[in-house]
């Protein structure tokens, strides 16, 4: 009856959300109703099929309807669309299988590498002859294929020695790993110039989208060509995210994801239980790294430049954050997590403190009778736009105290709570 | 204007020569960052001793403690000009703030974590919050007193000076200053986990702590005084890093808590001797690699390889040693 | 979470969208990094373009629009540059960029910008890449890695006779540029390239140190900012190494004199930031900033304030030719493009890539520990293949 009652509100809301969405596709405030609803859906106790329907009707539907009046739209969905695909992965090492990895975006950044060096110029100075880059339609896709099987390799040939380690030790060996991708990416300009070093890779191909652009024309949606490739990117992360999402959900329900819980839970007994330990955590190891992999090939395109800058131990840190605050092992969790987390980032607290500064331009003049302050005279200092990460730091503390086991605590975690009580 | 001729000694030399010739300067230098590093590294192992959490927000309390000693120098220069003094100060004082605000992050962040999950994750997490945090909170507080958020420490002739060693080498005087507070701060934490009650009682809490409150231990205070003496060495850590390498600020606590932290595990994480060798080790790698790597590989492998150096090196003697250099194979603690 | 309480979410978003403002406001951003490690380089930026907007907010208000300053945090990543960039095309009051800081983030950042024809003037970007490409929007106030590394060297080579040359780099896209470009000339002169080396090193240069102790150079060039070049020359001076320092517009900076303290002495660096004492309006410049923030003004402010005043003097034309109306965006880079502003680095117009028709680039020696120094020569030079 709940359940129904829940179903009903959450279509009716969802609709409306959707509806001022694209009345109103500028600002943050009428972001705010559709990601209520995409987080409701992500935790209500609703219908299945509900839920499914409002989330595809605002991602497929409403989403890119408000995105081509504003194109930030696009951005905010691919970031949190690479992000939950990156969370998902990370999901299944930490969350799942307890394996606690701290250079998770060494694996994005290698498939980043992958597309970056033979989709550009780059890879003319180790090859002879003027291939490069490879343009044209097959040749980045292939190479998304390609940036997931080198990161789930060197995932497996990382992991073989290192998951023998207790799970401290494992942590340090992935940092080192993590530092070690970037390290080498900032410096194998010289002998021989791989990466191009500090100065980054640019410009870097994408795929052709004729088809994408001529298919809407064809539908009688006009959109302006500068969104082209916003709108692809888009759809292209929206549809990984949702082979990740399918492919956790499987593994998760499959002898593995019992593996996985089992190792994490007790390897010992696990071990003496038969399950061949290694090969499940390398197993695991290789999936998340496979994901980031995709994602990084992906995001190469997508920004046109690579740089070491964008894999560095903040960034992998920023993906544990978003599996751990969206609830370890947890899909929903993580998706949730990155999305937050994302928002926060870009979003939220950027127009946080953009209203805070227009407040201080404005000549505002705070007068209680008592008290009267002149927003003008903050000093610069306290410029709002400073303590993003400050605000960021405060948060992540504050939600860990209040809800430790994440927004979305794991389903195994929660069934067994249940079944105590 | 051109330059002057250089003097027969400035002259190059055949490189062999030189080579040897700096070999005692780069195991001094070696042996100092080793010795912040220990430092530091000691907090993150008796963290880890006590309560199995990796510590991020210990490389804040190292920043902190840099900063605090920062602002002795700069209030007690011009009051007490006597260098030796104004440097004991500075020692104590940024010990002591790091070490109150190490305690200030286990009250209020990492306890309340403790009553309601068991997941050692979270209080990672939070840890890397509470690092955020400082960070930029300690940019807020100095940028409102001083406008500035670099800071320095000030020349001081006295702890400049340098002293010849035999085989032709110089150190400056705050070089020996450096080594012999961090040793003697090293021996004084030893004995005191030796020989203490207290220390008794944390390493009692360290071996098991449910045992250990059924035989009357306080685990809570000895978790807080865990923190206040890991604190306190991170802080002291922070302010001799200031005056060998002479500037801070808020963001300069990163690179070396993670190096340390990589000490910590090199050297067996939860040991406090490992600590120390590891921190030496990790220091000595650093400078002999950073120095001679470009040297003997003619600058096609440069300085800047050393940190895939210290890593590797980590890497290899785990695989070899799973417990660290001083870890006790222990059992399944995973 | 309860279905119920997005309920009162969903109200409060459609009551706040009944507010929305009339008067006709104008935004110029600034775009570069206010936390992290570099946040005191960027806040150099944000101060310098913040000045200038004040400055001109009583014009504009004149004509009933009110301009501001949109100060925005692109934290020195690319893809948090890449988002503010989404997030500021997609606000039509915001007309101009004065950004990015790192190169890094400048160059994908500036592909966003070409699309929507927003209009960016950089004043740190010194990478040749960034206008390389012909963009007519992406314009810099600063100069070229390619230009200022060859002047360094052709001044220590030709008139320091410096001999074995020891080159050190940040490993950033910026300090590694303008290293690789004064080696290049350094070496054509004839001078001994003894090292190359990059370190990503904040504090501790010992081991570079120990490294010179056996290259025995009699100059060493840092391509790199003040925070690292001023401690390394301490460091240096502190182990007793002679060797001639010198630097690029990173060390021209009030704070490069602070952390080196006596060890600045004699130290070179180039500029293209005009000096105080060469600039009636730079003086004027600098007082005002100081009166304003309290703090000395490093050449990173001068840029901004230069790069702000290009896009407000842009501003002012179009918004006087056409009053009442906002200036459409491609008309703001085009005016940008045709401006001739007499900045205080100098007299600034862009040729068609986007680089200064003619910059003077000046050899700056610190002959007392102070800040600034004084100007030794003065090398007018345009961009490369002009």
């Amino acid at each position: 009856m709940n359940e129904r009652r829940n179903s009903a509100i959450l279509l009716a809301a969802g609709v409306l959300s959707a509806a001022l969405l694209m009345l109103h596709p500028h600002g943050t405030l009428s972001l705010l109703p559709v990601l209520a609803v995409m987080a409701a859906c992500l935790t209500a106790k609703a219908s299945r099929w509900v839920q499914g329907v409002v989330l595809a009707g605002i991602l497929v539907v409403a989403v890119p309807m408000a995105g081509i009046q504003n194109s930030f739209l696009f951005e905010l969905g691919t970031q949190i669309g690479i992000y939950a695909a990156l969370a998902l992965g990370l999901n299944i090492v930490v969350g799942m299988a307890g394996l606690l990895d701290l250079g998770y975006a060494g694996f994005f950044g290698l498939g980043a590498y992958t597309w970056a060096i033979f989709g550009s110029p780059q890879a003319n100075e180790l090859l002879a002859g003027n291939h490069f880059p490879l343009a044209g339609w097959p040749y980045f896709y292939l190479f998304v294929v390609l940036a997931v099987m080198v990161a789930a390799l060197t995932g497996v040939l990382i992991g073989l020695p290192a998951l023998r380690l207790r799970g401290d030790y494992l942590a340090v060996v992935t940092l080192g790993l993590g530092q070690v991708v970037r390290l080498l990416a900032n410096n194998l300009d010289h002998p021989l110039n791989i990466t191009n070093g500090p100065q980054g890779i640019s410009p870097i191909e994408r795929p052709p989208i004729g088809w994408l652009t001529h298919g809407l024309d064809t539908l009688g949606i006009h959109v302006p060509p500068v969104l082209g490739y916003s709108i692809f990117f888009y759809f292209l992360v929206l549809a990984i995210a949702g082979a990740v999402v399918l492919i956790s959900t499987r593994l998760d329900r499959s002898r593995f994801g019992r593996a996985w819980v089992a190792i994490r839970e007790d390897e010992m007994a696990a071990q003496s239980v038969g399950i061949s330990v290694i090969k499940a955590k390398v197993l695991a190891f290789a999936t998340g790294a496979a994901f980031s992999g995709a994602m990084g090939a992906v995001f190469a395109a997508k920004q046109l430049f690579v740089s070491p800058d964008s894999f560095t131990f903040l960034q992998s840190i920023t993906i544990l954050v978003m599996v751990l605050l969206g609830g370890m092992g947890s899909i929903r969790g993580a998706i949730l997590g990155a999305a937050a987390v994302t928002l926060l980032n870009i979003e939220i607290l950027k127009n946080l403190s953009d209203s805070l500064n227009s407040l201080r331009q404005s000549g505002f003049v705070l007068d209680l009778g008592f008290l009267r302050y002149d927003f003008a005279s903050i000093p610069s200092q306290l410029e709002p736009a400073k303590y993003e990460r400050m605000i960021f730091g405060l948060i992540i503390v504050l939600m860990m105290i209040f809800r430790p086991s994440g927004l979305i605590p794991e389903q195994r975690h929660r069934l067994e709570l249940e079944g105590k009580e | 204007m051109t330059l002057r001729p250089l003097r027969p000694a400035e002259r190059p030399r055949p490189l062999g020569e030189a080579l040897l010739q700096i070999l005692p300067g780069v195991i001094i230098e070696g042996l100092l960052l080793g010795c912040v590093y220990a430092m530091i590294a000691l907090g993150y192992s008796m963290v880890y001793g006590v309560l199995g959490l990796i510590n991020f927000a210990h490389s804040e309390v190292f920043m902190i403690g840099a900063i605090a000693g920062a602002e002795v120098f700069r209030y007690g220069q011009p009051a007490a000009p006597n260098t030796f003094v104004l440097l004991a100060a500075a020692i104590l004082v940024g010990g002591s703030v790091a070490g109150l605000v190490a305690v200030g992050i286990e009250r209020l962040a990492y306890r309340p974590l403790r009553r309601r999950t068991s997941n050692r994750l979270v209080p990672l997490i939070t840890a890397i919050g509470v690092s955020f945090f400082l960070q930029d909170l300690v940019r807020l507080i100095e940028g409102l007193w001083h406008n500035e958020f670099y800071l320095n420490y000030p020349s001081c002739t006295p702890i400049e000076h340098p002293v010849k060693l035999p085989l032709g080498t110089e150190v400056q005087v705050k070089a020996i200053i450096v080594i012999a507070v961090a040793m003697l701060m090293m021996i004084g934490l030893t004995l005191l986990v030796k020989r203490t009650r207290m220390g008794k009682a944390i390493r009692a809490v360290a071996h098991d702590a449910q045992t250990a409150s059924l035989m009357g231990v306080n685990p809570d205070q000895v978790i807080s005084r865990t923190f206040l003496l890991g604190g306190f060495l991170g802080g002291v850590a922070g302010v001799l890093f200031g005056i060998m390498f002479t500037q801070v600020n808020p963001f300069v606590g990163f690179v070396p808590g993670l190096k340390a932290f990589t000490a910590a595990v090199l050297g067996g994480i939860g040991s406090i001797p490992g600590a120390m060798v590891g921190g030496l080790v990790l220091g000595m790698i650093e400078t002999v690699g950073g120095t001679y790597l470009p040297l003997f590989t003619n600058g096609a492998v440069g300085s800047e390889y050393t940190d895939i150096l210290a890593f590797a090196v980590l890497v290899l003697l785990l695989l070899v040693r799973p417990q660290g250099l001083m870890g006790k194979a222990s059992s399944d603690r995973a | 979470m309860n279905v119920s309480k997005m309920l009162p979410l969903l109200a409060a978003g459609i009551v706040a969208l009944q507010f929305t403002s009339d008067a006709q406001t104008i935004k110029i951003a600034s775009a570069c990094p206010l936390s992290g490690a570099q946040a005191a380089l960027g806040e150099m930026v944000k101060l310098g373009a913040q000045l200038a907007v004040e400055e001109a907010q009583s014009a504009f208000a004149a004509h009933g629009i009110k301009l501001e300053l949109t100060p925005q945090d692109d934290q020195a990543s690319p893809d948090v540059g890449v988002a503010v960039a989404k997030r500021m095309v997609n606000d039509a009051e915001i007309l101009g960029v004065v950004g990015h800081f790192n190169s890094g983030v400048a160059i994908p950042a500036s592909e966003v910008y070409k699309d929507y024809d927003l209009c960016m003037v950089s004043p740190a970007n010194t990478n040749p890449k960034v206008t390389e490409r012909r963009y007519p929007n992406i314009n810099r106030v600063c100069g070229r890695d390619d230009v200022q590394g060859p002047v360094g060297a052709e001044f220590a080579v030709t008139e320091l006779k410096a001999k074995r040359v020891l080159v050190i780099n940040d490993k950033t896209a910026y300090g590694q540029g303008v290293a690789e470009a004064f080696k290049q000339k350094a070496a054509g002169l004839g001078a001994t390239v003894v090292g190359f080396v990059g370190t990503e090193e904040k504090a501790n240069f010992q081991s570079l140190i120990l490294q010179m102790k056996v290259h025995k150079p009699d100059f060493v060039y840092f391509g790199g900012i003040y925070d690292q070049g001023g401690l390394l020359l301490k460091q240096m001076r502190e182990k007793s190494i002679p060797a001639v320092f010198m630097g690029p517009d990173g060390m021209d900076s009030s704070e490069f004199v602070r952390i080196a303290q006596n060890a600045a002495l004699g130290a070179y660096y180039t500029t293209v930031a005009g000096p105080v004492d060469q600039y009636p309006a730079a003086a004027e410049f600098a007082k005002s900033f100081e009166a304003k923030f309290t703090k000395k003004p490093e050449s990173f402010a001068l840029y901004a304030y230069d790069s702000a005043n290009v896009l407000i003097a842009a501003l002012k034309e179009l918004t006087l030719q056409n009053p009442g109306q906002t200036p459409a965006r491609v008309d703001v880079c085009k005016a940008v493009r045709k401006i001739s502003f007499p900045g205080i680095t100098g007299l600034i117009e862009f040729n068609d890539k986007g680089d200064r028709k003619k910059a003077d680039y000046y050899i700056v020696q610190l002959k007392e520990s102070a800040y600034p120094g004084t100007t030794v020569k003065v090398i007018s030079a345009g961009p490369p293949g002009n």
